[in-house]
């Protein structure tokens, strides 16, 4: 006689803590056993694409800030770069200095706020306490640079909108300075932590072939042991100079991730001051003026500025037909835009590649035989912002 | 290796499957017909000169003014090689597209999102579903003649205690503004001239 299996169907969220936002989750359980997982998503979903579709370029940048918006400034600078790529215009190396910077500063902000809730997830509130004082003093560089903490809208196409504050530097200096403590702090919490380990070590391991057929990227990939990081391999902006590792890890479960995440941010720290060190002094947007905007002194004198001023607002400017792909190597993996472009001043079509859709999708694969306590904790190492997966 | 070697490579070995292929901003965009689509996919993961292995995206676009309308880009990277391709399809609504996701797994949601904003129609997927639009959504968001604004809208009525959808009602009809230099002629300077003239 066989005995009848009975599952049972849970909701995991829309509104849970654990689901890091607006994830629906449905769970087929086999007493505590998940025996399927199907994420439903989309309840964050705005017609990004759509929405820049209607807009001119310019107009279209700050949309991006809105998708993972805890690394706002990398997601700009894919776009930057596509359109870059299209109009093909070079960037003042001062200006690929302040982006760097700012995408490293993006990154620690990202991995802080990943690691710190993902303790959080399995148990653990100091991290989190920590964790979210350094993420304010990084985004009080943002708001220094932009005026906004997080939606900074501060690249552009051919630079950044504008030079830093004087101090700022100095200032960024310090922290980095200060800031290896804190990794040091968070990973006594963490990494010898009975609990922690016990929540996260051998759980949602995925192996080398996995993780690449299911299109992972970043972290994701890189702890599973595949040596691959858009920052190295298709190099971009003047990373090239700069001399930093890349942590891999082993096991490609949650802990090599966690682990990942944390050699990253040393390393960031160390590209934020190679970059400190090397920045030069000199313009930080490209002198084109059918492109970058002219200063607001010479508006008040410059005929030319003026109309160019006008133009620029109104009209933005238009990029030359074709269509390309650019990525960068965000946080959470591999963040590209396909752009195509018809000649006007809008993007025909702007399609946006997020690194957590492609995670999020292997969920199923990931939980199936797992625990139901383990979801939350394969779900925080995914890294999942729901405003790249949704878009 | 580099795009221009890469093509060359490729053409020699997929000769006829090729209809097309071009290097534009250093990217190789190889266009394929729909039934080779699957052979091609498979031999650029499988062979070991290429070993594309990894799907990073499927990207469609919608000419509606084309006589083929809808055109599906995928993006392929390979580790081992670390170069990119680009394979495309152009074909008619009512073509149903072979589904990739016995080759690429991560083609699921990807293929499903296509759908979700397109409606375009993949043969043997597992699970094709909306993916990323409102339960119950009608519409193909992303199609050029989808407004911007959408055909509904939804708000908690405190009459009946729930959420409902209603009709958009805007104030203000959306404005998509009329970019033409007006010293090559602006479409409503040519509305305008053939009006007179029709008088």
């Amino acid at each position: 006689m066989s005995k009848q299996k009975k599952t049972m169907n849970l909701n995991f969220g829309p509104q849970h803590p654990a689901a890091h936002g607006v994830l629906r989750l449905i769970l087929e359980l086999d007493g505590e056993v998940v025996e399927k997982a199907d994420p439903h998503i989309g309840l964050l979903h705005r017609g990004t694409e759509k929405l820049i579709e209607h807009k001119t370029y310019i107009q279209a940048l700050p949309y991006f800030d809105r998708l993972d918006y805890v690394a706002p400034m990398n997601q700009e600078h894919a776009f930057a770069l596509a359109t870059e790529k299209l109009l093909k215009i070079e960037v003042p190396i001062r200006a690929q200095y302040l982006r760097v910077i700012f995408c490293e500063i993006g990154r620690i902000l990202s991995h802080l706020l990943n690691v710190t809730t993902q303790a959080l997830d399995v148990g653990a509130l100091t991290p989190s306490l920590w964790g979210f004082e350094e993420r304010e003093t990084l985004m009080t560089f943002y708001e220094r640079a932009s005026g906004s903490r997080l939606h900074a809208n501060y690249f552009r196409t051919g630079g950044v909108h504008q030079d830093i504050p004087k101090n700022l530097l100095i200032d960024i200096e310090k922290f980095c300075e200060k800031f290896p403590k804190t990794i040091d702090d968070l990973e006594n919490l963490l990494t010898d932590n009975r609990i922690f380990k016990q929540r996260n070590v051998d759980i949602g391991i995925v192996s080398k072939q996995d993780a690449i057929s299911h299109s992972f990227s970043g972290v994701m990939l890189r702890g599973s042991g595949v040596a691959w990081d858009l920052r190295k391999s298709q190099t971009y902006e003047c990373y090239e100079e700069l001399d930093f590792k890349i942590p891999i890890g082993k096991n490609g479960d949650c802990y090599d991730r966690y682990l990942c995440r944390m050699e990253e941010m040393r390393e960031s720290v160390k590209i934020i001051q190679q970059c400190l060190r090397k920045i030069p002094i000199g313009p930080i947007k490209t002198i084109d003026g059918k492109i970058s905007p002219p200063k607001k002194e010479d508006l008040k004198e410059s005929m030319e500025a003026l109309i160019h001023h006008f133009k620029l607002f109104t009209e933005g400017y238009r990029v030359p037909k074709g269509d390309v792909y650019c990525s960068v190597e965000a946080p959470k993996g591999e963040f590209g835009v396909h752009l195509t472009s018809d000649g006007s001043n809008k993007p025909y079509r702007c399609k946006i590649r997020a690194p957590g859709f492609s995670h999020l999708q292997a969920m199923d694969y990931l939980i199936r035989g797992h625990m139901l306590a383990d979801v939350p904790a394969v779900l925080g190492s995914l890294d999942i912002v729901f405003g790249e997966v949704d878009r | 290796m580099k795009s221009t070697d890469l093509n060359k490579l490729l053409n020699s070995e997929l000769t006829t499957k090729i209809k097309e292929s071009s290097i534009e901003n250093d990217e190789l965009l190889i266009d394929v017909e729909i039934n080779n689509l699957h052979s091609v996919l498979l031999f650029l993961k499988t062979d070991i000169k290429f070993k594309f292995k990894q799907l990073i995206d499927i990207v469609a676009v919608d000419y509606p003014n084309n006589e083929k309308r809808f055109k599906i880009y995928y993006l392929l990277l390979s580790h081992e090689n670390n170069i990119r391709i680009k394979i495309s399809i152009t074909f008619n609504i009512d073509e149903k597209i072979p589904s990739i996701t016995k080759i690429y797994p991560s083609a699921n949601w990807m293929e499903r999102e296509v759908f979700d904003m397109y409606g375009i129609k993949f043969k043997n997927h597992p699970d094709l579903r909306r993916i990323l639009t409102d339960y119950n959504f009608k519409g193909f968001p992303l199609r050029k003649d989808f407004p911007l604004t959408g055909f509904n809208e939804v708000r908690y009525s405190e009459k009946e205690k729930k959420v409902i959808y209603e009709s958009v009602k805007l104030e203000q009809n959306y404005r998509d503004f009329d970019f033409d230099s007006p010293w090559e002629g602006t479409k409503y300077l040519e509305n305008l001239k053939l009006k007179t003239k029709n008088e």
